[in-house]
């Protein structure tokens, strides 16, 4: 991989955080992006389509007038790849307080039909991906006792339902171990973010099924989880109205759920 | 390594940089440690006591060495004065162990918690640096361990160019291994202080320029508040030591417990809580309150006898001071400037630091001559260090100021020390240093470590 441009550094004055978003050339992780470089993140921005993710970074650095935004090619699944790349992106970056972890894959199997293939990169993607990727940074900020990690999940990890039982399942994986992180980080003074995305009108909305009400777009989703990251919150819903929403899917008792088409 | 991933920051809080953090106790363990940043593909970079209010012990996601688990002193000589350690030991640990009998170090910063190592690296100076000059002079040898392998002692004679490089050096040829110095011999604990109030910045310059042949020690405290006819006012402090015979017993004062400051206030407050105290009064106006009380103190001129460590280690007086700044942390500004445009220049930084409205909460004048080290701060003239509050709402503005002071103090011939400014790019420290400099600095660099190893997030700023 060629040596990324020098970015800015940090002074007193002009002091720097530093962020490594994974899943950033499109959709929520190139908006989420755009707005961290608009309010001072230098960024590591790592994605497996490298045409894509240079464009990402371009755009910003030149909206930014200075080199904000780093490309890194990566794709998750490739996990003996993620310390290696991890101490470069962290020593290029000059540190690091933040890691959002973004990518997502979805293949909806039909309901009538199985899919192990589908379920199966689901699982890599989503679930053993975000692993591979905040183990090790979980180790690191829980050593320098600062950072915060921000994990996007969806409100499809919330309940097992009869449209994509991979993707709820790869969800609620991912749910449940942000969730333990946070348990085991927020003595060590760092923060986890679970983010449940709704309906975000990004390419991956085209693969869903039936309607998408309350569908947000992926600038609207950034502004949430960018307020959420301040305010060092824990769980957020993006609509928040699927908070409410999910609470009643979640109350709903078996004996109706299995027999809803939903 | 993710386990030894350590947020560090400089002395002022104002920076922070994580680092994955290694504490070496043997010359082999750096030598692992330069294979491992080898391996890694990551800068190396070494600290002591981490107490540059800049980025010069920061090497944001890369190896930082803690030296401070090399202090061992390995040779002490009350009969000549020789003085030899690791580079880990502290200030504290030197006077401690030299003053006792009759000696004290040549050159001490305004703490005590600096290490030998830091201090040559950043080539410290005291309150007697136009007399004495800077620490390197006092070096008799050095040896020290290159990021090639190579172990290597210098002094003025063997590799003379080394030694007048990497003193001053910023750390960035080699690391120190052990450090000869020789103490200056001393008759009493005390120090025979005169203190005298100035008006003006003309006064306060000629005070530092007249009182500095007659004394060993001058520091010029500068109320960095006050305007109009009153500006540059302040209080000097000029001391000698005292000769043999003058204090009848120097067994006594030269004895370590009559030396240290009370933790306690009255004998019942501790100091450690002080800085809670001060925060509220962290503000233009509260620091201008302050500033008059602590001018008009000072109107009586007089003479007493402090002891050296009450004298020199000001910083120390109340512990964790910096955190009064609170969360923005400090910075400081220290410009060097030739006696001869000393005036002029500082009337207009300190004349734009009040139109600006971001007045220095402290200013210390000192009185400096040229030294012969190669990335040398020092010039015939005076220095004035100025501490600034940084907040989320004065960032930008004291950016600003900042870069204007660079430009009137590089008109007036000045220079910077890097072991205080933060704001400085390169392109001033390539005028003040000159090209030739750099290009000599960086030739032994590459010799040194032919493949980059050593970086600080200062060398980047100013030298990558």
């Amino acid at each position: 991989m060629p040596t990324p441009p020098k970015p800015v550094q940090s002074t007193p004055l002009y002091p720097r955080r530093r962020g490594i978003i994974v899943g950033a050339s499109q959709g929520t992780g190139a908006a989420l992006a755009r707005k961290l470089a608009k309010e001072g993140y230098t960024l590591a921005l790592i994605a497996p389509q490298k045409n894509m993710l240079n464009a990402v970074c371009e755009e910003i650095n030149s909206a930014e007038k200075e080199v904000c935004a780093l490309p890194y090619v990566h794709d998750v699944t490739n996990y003996d790849e993620v310390p290696g790349l991890l101490r470069k992106i962290v020593a290029d970056l000059g540190g690091l307080e933040l890691l959002v972890f973004m990518a997502g894959v979805n293949y909806p199997p039909g309901l009538e039909n199985y899919n192990f293939e589908g379920d199966r990169k689901m699982i890599e993607v989503n679930l053993l991906g975000a692993m591979a990727w905040l183990s090790p940074v979980a180790e690191m900020f829980q050593s320098a006792k600062a950072g915060q990690i921000v994990g996007i999940s969806s409100v499809a990890g919330d309940r097992g339902r009869i449209g994509n039982p991979g993707y709820n399942t790869s969800k609620a994986g991912l749910t449940t171990y942000l969730e333990a992180l946070r348990n085991r980080l927020s003595r060590h003074g760092v923060n986890v973010l679970t983010v449940k995305p709704g309906f975000v009108k990004t390419e991956m909305l085209k693969a869903a099924q039936g309607g998408t009400p309350f569908a947000i777009t992926p600038e609207r989703a950034a502004e949430d989880i960018y307020k959420a990251m301040r305010k060092r919150k824990q769980v957020i819903y993006t609509a928040p109205i699927w908070r409410w929403i999910m609470l009643i899917i979640q109350l709903v008792p078996s004996v109706i759920f299995r027999r809803m088409s939903f | 390594m993710q386990k030894n991933f350590t947020q560090l920051e400089n002395f002022g809080h104002s920076l922070s940089a994580p680092s994955y953090l290694i504490k070496p106790t043997t010359t082999d363990e750096i030598k692992e440690a330069f294979s491992l940043a080898k391996k890694s593909g990551l800068s190396i970079s070494a600290r002591g006591a981490g107490r540059s209010y800049n980025d010069a012990a920061l090497i944001g996601g890369g190896i930082m060495l803690d030296m401070r688990g090399m202090n061992a002193i390995t040779s002490w000589d009350p009969a000549t004065g020789l003085f030899t350690a690791q580079p880990g030991v502290s200030l504290e640990q030197v006077w401690h162990k030299v003053e006792p009998e009759g000696w004290w170090p040549p050159v001490v910063s305004g703490t005590m918690t600096t290490t030998l190592g830091g201090c040559l690296a950043a080539n410290i100076h005291g309150k007697n640096n136009f007399k004495m000059g800077p620490i390197g002079e006092h070096v008799v040898e050095f040896t020290a361990i290159l990021p090639t392998g190579a172990e290597i002692t210098c002094s003025h004679k063997k590799n003379g160019d080394l030694f007048y490089a990497m003193i001053s050096g910023l750390g960035m040829l080699g690391i120190f291994t052990s450090i000869t110095i020789q103490m200056k011999r001393i008759y009493s604990g005390l120090l025979s202080i005169d203190a005298w109030p100035v008006r003006d910045l003309h006064e306060h310059l000629s005070s530092l320029l007249d009182g500095a042949p007659n004394h060993n020690y001058i520091v010029g405290w500068l109320d960095g508040t006050a305007g109009g006819k009153s500006l540059g006012r302040g209080q000097i402090h000029a001391a000698r030591y005292l000769n043999e015979g003058e204090d009848p017993n120097p067994q006594e004062t030269m004895k370590v417990s009559n030396q240290v400051l009370p933790p306690r206030i009255f004998g019942v407050f501790p100091k450690s809580l002080l800085h809670y105290f001060m925060s509220p009064f962290m503000n233009n106006l509260g620091v201008w309150g302050v500033n008059t009380a602590k001018y008009i103190a000072s109107l009586r001129k007089h003479t007493f006898r402090q002891s050296h460590a009450a004298f020199h280690f000001l910083l120390d007086y109340v512990p964790d001071w910096e955190l009064s700044y609170g969360r923005g942390g400090l910075i400081q500004y220290q410009s060097f400037v030739p006696k001869e445009t000393a005036e002029t220049a500082w009337k207009e930084i300190l004349k734009l630091s009040h139109k600006n409205g971001l007045p220095s909460y402290l200013g210390v004048t000192k009185r400096h001559r040229p030294d012969k080290f190669l990335l040398t701060h020092a010039v015939d003239g005076f220095s004035l260090a100025m501490d600034f509050k940084v907040t989320n709402n004065n960032r930008a503005k004291l950016g600003v100021m900042l870069q204007d002071f660079d430009r009137i103090i590089l008109q007036a011939g000045g220079r910077f020390y890097f072991a205080k400014n933060s704001e400085t790019s390169a392109e001033t420290a390539q005028a003040f240093y000159g090209k030739e400099t750099i290009a000599k600095f960086k030739k032994l660099k590459k010799r040194c470590d032919p493949n980059g190893l050593l970086e600080s997030d200062l060398y980047r700023r100013i030298f990558g």
